[in-house]
This record gives structure tokens, sequence and C-alpha cells, in this order.
């Protein structure tokens, strides 16, 4: 799907015919990581590796095909994760709630996630946090725009939560290497 | 062809992508006999026309070959320092292939390196705060657009100054490079940029871009 010249309301997810695949290879994903790591903490720390690498890809994409501009502030950064990126990405909308006083921190609520379709963790991977994937890519893209941040699951459906809550919280501006005129 | 480059610098102002997209000027070959009627100097790494323009040879124009071998830098082939060669009457008659110095890798490097360090000058000289960097350099024979990412990185392209649909170019350029080179795992960021399919989906909106014309609607 192109964007031409807005962004595209039509998410690049959507689109695929069979987002099953895609459900699927994150799951092999998972699953072989589980196998080559012995324990649930090394997973969590590889798949937000993993995030990361296609974090740092991702925002490029998302800046080329969404056009917008830098962001201000938090609530700012807030509003186009939830309402442009992931619609874009994985065509849901999160909710953002659970501002701290100081604006530093918000949550992010997912009705419903498309990495755990059909998923069930079993016992002995009590501690694995499944779609931490998702924390890597979001840490990646951030930091691209000069953002560093926190990025990390606090209620997980799949641990038995009504909802799936990201907390993201604002850590601080990067400032080497800031692009000319961002000084 | 009105479009002449593209150039993309990357965040530490390291240039990772060069394109030449004109054909370059016909390069003059003559034969000399002695004595030389050009006056010639050395100049940098090479030997330049001082005085004397005739038959296509200008003031300027370097020394690229003699006797159908290419020169390296200011020496022959085969390692003898061209002014000397040059001023000896037993090697006339001589074949000497001139033409306009073609920027070198190295010296592009340097150039855009360049480029990226002045390219902030334009945001510190501005009286107001937040202003861009330098978005458009002008000479008689082209016009520079420069667009820089959020992330940071520089979209260069050299033009004829009338083209138009330039900012629709760049903005082509950054999306052709978040597919075709950020989306090939194998393709490491900040680094060279080598992938075909880049340079040829690069290639496709260059050509679009000229065939919308300085009078067309904007591409």
């Amino acid at each position: 799907s192109g964007a031409q010249g807005g962004f595209c309301w039509v998410s690049s997810f959507s689109c695929v015919q069979n987002s099953e695949l895609f459900t699927l290879t994150y799951g092999a994903l998972v699953t072989q990581l589980c196998k080559d790591y012995e324990n649930d903490d090394d997973v969590n720390k590889q798949l937000d590796k993993m995030g990361y690498n296609i974090g740092v890809r991702l925002i490029e994409d998302f800046l080329a095909r969404s056009n917008v501009g830098r962001c201000h502030d938090f609530r700012e950064t807030a509003d186009v994760i939830a309402k442009i990126a992931f619609k874009m990405y994985l065509g849901i909308t999160p909710s953002i709630t659970n501002w701290s006083p100081g604006g530093d921190e918000f949550s992010l609520i997912l009705e419903n996630n498309p990495l755990v379709d059909f998923v069930e963790l079993p016992d002995n991977h009590s501690t694995l946090i499944y779609s931490n994937l998702l924390c890597g890519v979001l840490r990646g893209a951030l930091e691209m725009v000069q953002m560093a941040v926190d990025v990390k699951f606090v209620q997980d459906t799949l641990k038995g939560d009504s909802v799936t809550e990201i907390r993201m919280k604002f850590i601080r501006r990067i400032e080497d290497n800031l692009p000319a005129g961002e000084e | 062809m009105a479009i002449f480059s593209v150039y993309v610098v990357n965040k530490a102002g390291g240039l990772i992508y060069q394109l030449d997209h004109y054909a370059p000027r016909a390069d003059t070959e003559k034969t000399f006999s002695f004595p030389l009627d050009l006056v010639l100097r050395p100049h940098d790494e090479r030997v330049v026309v001082a005085f004397g323009q005739r038959d296509g040879i200008r003031v300027g124009h370097a020394v690229l070959a003699i006797n159908g071998a290419e020169v390296n830098g200011r020496f022959t082939a085969d390692g003898k320092d061209v002014l000397e060669f040059l001023s000896n009457p037993a090697n006339y008659p001589v074949s000497i292939r001139f033409g306009r110095h073609r920027l070198s890798s190295n010296e592009k490097l340097m150039l855009a390196s360049m480029f990226h360090s002045l390219f902030a000058i334009g945001s510190q000289l501005s009286p107001e705060v937040g202003s861009s960097g330098i978005e458009m350099l002008e000479t008689d024979t082209f016009k520079l657009h420069c667009f820089q990412t959020l992330t940071g990185i520089k979209f260069m392209v050299l033009a004829d100054p009338r083209q138009t649909g330039i900012d629709a170019l760049l903005r082509k350029i950054y999306e052709i490079y978040s597919d075709f080179a950020l989306k090939n795992p194998f393709y490491s960021l900040e680094m060279p940029i080598r992938c075909e399919l880049f340079d040829q989906n690069l290639k496709l909106a260059l050509e679009v871009a000229e065939k919308a014309g300085p009078f067309g609607p904007g591409s």
C-alpha cells in the first residue's frame, strides 16, 4: 500500500492477504529462541535486541511514508505512536492512558495483539515476555529521532490480565549527533 | 539529462552512496609535435592546462592520458613525471588526451563531508530558532537540493537549475532508501549502500523526474 502525499489509512498489515503467516512466523521465532537460550530472561533480551534492530530501520519507512514532522513533546509522540504507527504496521489503535503527573510516562492499552493470536503461554515459560519484540521496536525507532525511552509490558493477556498494557517512559533527549537545526 | 548526481550522506557526515547520472562531456585527444603550444602546470594531483586553448582543449582541462595510457595523477602509466616527459623532444610526436577532471571517489567523500559540516551553518546563521540547514545551493550551472530526515540522513540531488519536482524526488529517494536499503537485512546502517535494487529503483525515479521536465507538473 503506497502513501500518496499523505499517510496511508489502510495499514500495511491488513493489506497482507494472510496475517496468519505473520503470526506463525513470529511464533516460530519465539519458540526457536526458547530452544536456543535456556531461560526466559535471555529470550526476552534477544527479542528486545531484535526489535531494536527492526525499530532503527522501521522508523525511516515510517517517516518516509507518513510524513509526520518532529514531535515537540511526549504527548505528541504518544499520539503519533498510537494513532499512526500502530495503525500502519499492526492495524490496531491502542488507547493512551495513565499519564504520569510530569507528563513523561504513559500507557498504551492494546485490546488485541495480532502477535498473540492463538498463543497460550505454557507454565514453564511464565516469565517469558512473548511480544517483547515490540518494546525493542519502539525503543530503537525513538532513539533514531533522538529520544531515549524505556518500554516495557506491565500487563499481558497471555498471563491472564484483561488487557495488554505497554508502559513508555521518556528518559532523556539524545544530544550527541543531533541533526542540524535541532540544537 | 537534467538531473546530474545523487549523494546520500549518513549521520556522521560520511558519504554512503553516490550516483552520477550525466553523460560525461567528450574528452579531446590530439597528437602534438615538439614544442607543445599549450602551457601546462601541476595542480593538486594532476597536470592541467594553464594557458592556450584550441580545438576543444580548454584552460583547466587535465591531462588524462598519454599515448593512449591513462596517467596516474602527475605521472605517466609507467611512472615517469608527466611534465618532465613532455619537456623532452625525444618523446615526440605524442598523443595527449585532455578533459575535465572527474572527481575521484575520495574527492567526493571529502566534499560530502565538507557539505555535511557546512549544512549546519544554515541553522546557525538563522535569526529564527529551529531553522533547517541548507536546503539549496545554487550556481550558474546547477542547483544542489538537500533534504535532511528527522534521523539525520541527508539526501542531495544536483540538477539543472530549471529542473522542477526535486522536492518530490528527494522524498521518493527517501522511500527507496527505506525500502531497498533498510529492508535488506544484509545492509548495515550507516555503511555504503551496495544494493542493486536500490540502484535500479533510484535510476528509475530519476528518469521519471526528468521526464516530468521543467515545464511539466511536479512529479
